[in-house]
């Protein structure tokens, strides 16, 4: 048998993009189809399950309101985003450098980490109002952890003959920080970056539950108690979406600053 | 040199003294856990010693190390895999604040390792003995006056070892610097080598001294010959009932 025999062929670029694109989207296609189906063929009832062509024209219709309430959303989860995982990586830096501080503040983070954000919330509306304050804070809770987690992670990820290296060449602090650490844990951070896109629009959707006029949060409780299933559905899909956006906004960073092949991937 | 260690303090090495001449090449030969890498390390002042007195060219080595006096080869390339090769090999500069200057000291040294044209490529993409040429360009790229390397050909296949050896002795050559090499295998040492030091298991001291007597520039027939078969023997003799306690 020969090598080329064994290794697998580079599959040709039409084949890729049947691979990689139209298979996906034939998966979800045929769930959209399968759901219509049954909905027709059992004669579900609109206000229990919309069918998926039902939903589309709702979101046609409402698309209006549904925009007015989308920016509100998206500022809070971006903002608790950047404000969470730039929390989270100062922190994790501030660790990694004194193992004391990590000692006396590691206990408190994994707290935080155990209230239940749906507990909390009301808490954050009492104490911070009715504005975007308690929903950024809250998705803000919710990035923070996993972040802090894999950012020390990747901070103390270094292989020790680099850290040798770097003594060798007689590198301060801040050296070893900014040409050694900091690479090296950009791809364990991107990864906790990925979970937290979605646990922020989470976040900011479960704060507006508890209080608010505006959001996709406010909207999923309007359309629940009246009845409008259609809108609710079609909110529920407009989310999902804003967190697929946000994922792919940082896939693609992750995509312009991480291009060699970690040695060790971050799980 | 002591280690303390959870099973309580380890001796690494007791009595070894050696003097090492400029422009010698110097191996130290012995089992694992002999202590030859931890020499290696106090050396290079990465390790303190807990007693014994290490001078480089007169200065203690933390003076020297600040000097940028020594260059390391470690056994794995230990190269930033986020850095091509260029960058690789400017990261010494780059700490000492020069880059800018080095840059074609840094081609150069590329060119003498044998990776004219894989400035741009990163460490994934080169082979293992590709890497340890750049790994040895970057530890050249500071001219020092010592280069420290660790079982540098450990991890390679025993024919681009050879090819290695043989690289490692014209850049050698071409850089005129001392070199102390760490290594467990006797052919590799004696092959290389004006000076072979054996030293014995945990605590590392000196067994034996040997001269290679073979005359340079060496060429890997010299392995063919009765002179290279009779100091691989004294070495194996010596490393005989050397096997470090587990």
């Amino acid at each position: 048998m020969t090598a080329a025999a064994v290794a697998p062929a580079a599959p040709r670029p039409s084949r890729r993009i049947v691979r990689r694109c139209v298979l996906p989207a034939a998966g979800i296609l045929a769930l959209l189809l399968a759901w219509e189906a049954y909905t027709r063929a059992f004669k579900v009832p609109d206000y229990l399950v919309p069918a998926p062509s039902l939903i589309a024209r709702t979101l046609v219709e409402e698309w209006p309101t549904i925009r007015r309430n989308v920016g509100r959303t998206l500022v809070e989860a971006v903002g608790g985003f950047v404000l969470g995982n730039g929390f989270a990586v100062l922190l994790a830096i501030w660790f990694v450098h004194s193992p004391g501080v990590q000692r006396v503040l590691y206990p408190v983070a994994v707290a935080i980490r155990t209230v239940p954000i749906i507990a909390i919330a009301p808490i954050l509306v009492l104490l911070l109002g009715n504005g975007y304050a308690p929903k950024v804070v809250i998705a803000a809770l919710i990035s923070f952890f996993p972040t802090l987690v894999n950012m020390v992670r990747g901070l103390q990820a270094v292989e020790p003959s680099a850290l040798e290296l770097m003594r060798v060449l007689s590198a301060n602090r801040r050296q070893i920080f900014f040409k050694l650490r900091l690479p090296s844990s950009l791809p364990f951070l991107f990864s906790a970056l990925k979970i937290a896109t979605a646990s922020s629009v989470i976040g900011a959707i479960v704060a507006e539950w508890v209080g608010s006029d505006t959001g996709l949060g406010y909207l999923i409780i309007v359309a629940t108690f009246e009845f409008r299933t259609g809108l609710l559905y079609a909110t529920t899909a407009v989310g999902s979406f804003l967190a697929l956006g946000f994922f792919l906004a940082v896939v693609l960073m992750e995509k312009a600053l991480v291009r060699w092949k970690p040695e060790t991937p971050p799980p | 040199m002591t280690f303390s260690t959870s099973g309580g303090p380890v001796q690494a090495l007791a009595g070894a003294s050696l003097t090492i001449a400029p422009r010698e090449f110097v191996s130290l030969l012995g089992p694992s856990g002999c202590g030859k890498s931890t020499l290696l390390r106090l050396v290079a002042d990465i390790l303190a010693p807990t007693e014994g007195r290490i001078s480089v060219g007169g200065e203690a080595p933390v003076v020297a190390r600040r000097r940028r006096v020594f260059g390391f080869v470690f056994q794995d390339s230990t190269l930033l895999p986020w850095r091509s090769t260029l960058q690789n090999v400017l990261l010494p500069l780059e700490i000492g604040g020069n880059a800018r200057r080095g840059r074609a000291d840094a081609l150069e040294l590329l060119e003498l390792v044998g990776l004219r044209g894989f400035e741009a490529a990163y460490p994934w993409q080169l082979s293992g003995g590709m890497r340890q040429r750049v790994a040895i360009a970057r530890a050249l790229v500071t001219r020092p006056q010592v280069l420290l390397m660790d079982e540098p050909f450990g991890a390679l296949d025993e024919i681009t070892r050879e090819h290695m050896n043989q690289e490692l002795l014209r850049i050698w050559e071409a850089t005129g610097t001392t070199i102390l090499f760490v290594t467990h295998s006797s052919p590799e040492a004696v092959f290389l080598s004006d000076r072979v030091l054996v030293l014995g298991a945990r605590p590392g001291r000196v067994k034996l001294e040997l001269s290679i007597a073979l005359p340079r520039p060496r060429d890997p027939a010299v392995k063919e010959t009765v002179e290279f078969a009779r100091h691989t023997a004294a070495l194996r003799r010596a490393l005989a009932g050397e096997v470090a306690p587990k």
